[in-house]
């Protein structure tokens, strides 16, 4: 449990773009009649996103009205995730996993940099660049220690990396998203490991090869059941 | 070691296309048909004849639970839920099947709903994963493209599938609170009974399963029962992927037989032991949630679920986290304590109140500022919050204590007895946050 609340300086109304309104109403078709109030937590979402990534009181009213639900329940949810921000974060939105699997492969230290660079926890840079939260697990722990900001994971961090990354996000210049170091996903580095090297499993040689077998232990199961 | 022919997860690492045309060279969407034309009742028998646990953590044999699906009721239609809420600190599996064999997991979900008299399936992926989910969507659509899924598609059972997503809360791993989530409510456990299975998402049949448990089903099924059992010590079979975390030398996930000793599995896939097989300290055999293991007792264990519960710690989701001898492990700990308290829903006193008390203790143990026999008083303070609540939360919580107690008594009295003799030897002290 944290303590969320709502931020004390709020913005005096909020409307959902043209083109998220469309996809508001394909996201509630989701749902059977009646049950319009699952699409809460996407449409928060994407009123977050449309907001620079913090989620406002209006913003939280308005999906209330939109999907019939009392401000409380919105309300609720908005402070219950832990996703929706509830106040202004910085361009670059840094959550860091500071999770045991993390911390043992150097979170800490790449917690250092964020100290350094942008300062406490939830503090925005003057400039408005950068802001940086410790989260809890990710779920890239094969690429630990590793960070989100806004949308990406950024895996495979070390102090060194890490500063290049907020260098480059702050100059504006292009990054490389996931794995830091060269890594396609959470293969073995730097071997690539022996694993799925066999060509026959991505030649189609694998499409129908079952079917023989199989037609005859169920041929065989008929016979047995007519016996 | 498994032979490559017998891993279910060929794209596992994302070297191929996730795409359709790619996923079919594989096997995918293979005479889905012809699965779906043995009926029911052969699908089901077969998944319990295959022996396949439960993925996400349980272990509860997935045949069994699909079987207790009622007959279907036009009234209140079946659902299938696949908990892609992957947050089990250490588990990072469902997220490479989500964004790199995703058509894998959409032609389980056809599978399993057919199974069980569902025609509409949700996928409830946690928020984080942003890409992965539009990746699984991406595969969705084109699935709905070739009328392979869809009210009319060529397999002749109308199934309609939903990718829905989480906002960062790790309960809503737990079945009920998953459900909760989806309806639009905060992720809090509902009492069990009545189980999902009779009252779930919407007041409806619900059967809620693991990634990794659906994604296995289409290749079990093509390929028998037998072989899949094939694989592991009896109780224990088929494949697995395990995530290997921490200190070895390659972290990487891998698909490998059940049963695997943890040596091979490393030594194999990870390169060894971070400064070799001497510097091992514990291992956290399946996720936060099950407790560590000491270094002796774990190297020669199988990696099964009844070996592991013999050692008293457990499978969990197979996510390994090896911590090598530089490991300040009441740290460790502590943090995972910390972990709870943040994720404690807040529902259950002995949960809301003792994940915040258990840490703020195991933040003292960490410096050793505490006394001896604060150690039975959070022991047994962890015995009353287990078994106490709802969900399995506040075990979970409980339990990387108890095993740090049961394994590293020394450690923590040996850091109070150096409080003790040198309150001030810290140049620098950090506050607990």
């Amino acid at each position: 449990m944290t303590v969320r609340r709502l931020a004390e300086k709020q913005p005096a109304s909020f409307e959902f773009t043209a083109e998220n309104k469309a996809w508001a109403e394909k996201e509630i078709a989701k749902y059977p009649q009646g049950r319009q109030a699952s699409a809460v937590i996407p449409l928060l979402w994407r009123a977050q996103a449309q907001n620079d990534y913090w989620v406002t009181k209006p913003a939280i009213e308005k999906i209330a009205e939109m999907l019939g639900m009392p401000y409380i329940r919105v309300l609720e949810i908005a402070t219950f995730y832990s996703m929706f921000n509830l106040e202004p974060v910085g361009r670059h939105f840094i959550q860091l996993c500071g999770t045991t699997p993390c911390e043992l492969r150097g979170a800490n230290a790449i917690k250092d940099v964020c100290r350094s660079r942008i300062g406490d926890q939830r503090h925005v840079t003057p400039d408005g660049n950068f802001s940086w939260l410790e989260v809890e697990c990710l779920g890239a722990c094969c690429n630990a220690p590793m960070v989100q900001i806004n949308d990406d994971y950024y895996e495979d961090l070390t102090p060194e990396n890490f500063n290049k990354l907020l260098d480059d996000l702050a100059a504006g210049r292009p990054v490389q998203k996931g794995s830091q170091v060269g890594r396609i996903s959470s293969e073995p580095e730097p071997a690539k490991g022996d694993t799925l090297l066999d060509p026959a499993l991505y030649d189609g040689s694998v499409v129908g090869a079952w079917r023989k077998r199989f037609d005859e232990s169920m041929a065989a199961a008929a016979a047995a059941e007519k016996k | 070691m498994l032979a490559d022919r017998d891993r279910i997860f060929t794209n596992l690492y994302g070297f191929q296309s996730p795409g359709l045309k790619a996923a079919q060279m594989r096997g995918a969407w293979d005479g889905t048909k012809h699965l779906l034309d043995r009926g029911k009742d052969w699908i089901i028998s077969e998944m319990k004849a295959s022996g396949l646990r439960g993925r996400g953590g349980a272990g509860f044999p997935t045949g069994l639970k699909w079987s207790f699906m009622p007959k279907p009721d036009p009234a209140r239609p079946s659902y299938l839920v696949v908990n892609a809420d992957e947050s089990e600190p250490g588990t990072c599996k469902d997220r490479e099947i989500m964004r790199n064999d995703p058509h894998l997991l959409v032609e389980g979900c056809m599978i399993a709903s057919f199974a069980m008299g569902a025609h509409a399936c949700y996928i409830y992926v946690r928020g984080e994963y942003i890409h992965e989910r539009e990746r699984l969507q991406a595969a969705v659509d084109e699935a709905y493209e070739a009328k392979l899924i869809g009210k009319d598609n060529v397999h002749g059972w109308p199934f309609d599938l939903y990718v829905h997503h989480g906002a960062g809360a790790y309960i809503c791993g737990e079945e009920t609170a998953l459900l909760e989530s989806l309806e639009g409510k905060k992720g809090m456990p509902r009492m069990k009974p009545p189980f999902p299975a009779n009252m779930g998402l919407y007041g409806c049949p619900t059967t809620v399963n693991n990634v990794e448990s659906i994604a296995v089903a289409p290749t079990i099924l093509r390929r028998g029962a037998s072989w899949f059992s094939s694989f592991g010590a009896p109780n224990n079979v088929g494949t697995k992927l395990f995530c290997v975390s921490g200190h070895v030398n390659t972290p990487c996930n891998v698909e490998e037989a059940m049963s695997i000793p943890f040596r091979e599995l490393i030594d194999r896939h990870c390169g060894g032991i971070r400064g070799g097989w001497d510097n091992l300290l514990a291992v956290i055999p399946g996720g936060s949630s099950v407790r560590c293991v000491p270094a002796e007792q774990i190297i020669d264990c199988p990696m099964d679920f009844d070996s592991l519960s013999k050692l008293k710690s457990g499978l969990g989701t197979a996510a390994v986290i090896v911590m090598d001898k530089s490991t300040d492990i009441i740290r460790a700990i502590a943090r995972l304590s910390y972990f709870y308290k943040h994720e404690s829903c807040g529902q259950c006193t002995p949960c809301r109140e003792g994940t915040g008390w258990m840490w703020r203790v195991m933040e003292r143990m960490v410096e050793g500022r505490a006394q001896k026999r604060e150690i039975d008083m959070l022991l047994d303070v962890s015995k009353q919050i287990e078994g106490h609540t709802i969900c399995a939360l506040g075990d979970a919580a409980a339990w990387p204590i108890q095993g740090l107690i049961t394994h590293f008594r020394g450690e923590i009295e040996k850091r109070i007895d150096q409080y003790a003799a040198n309150p001030h030897s810290d140049p620098v002290r950090i506050a607990a946050e």
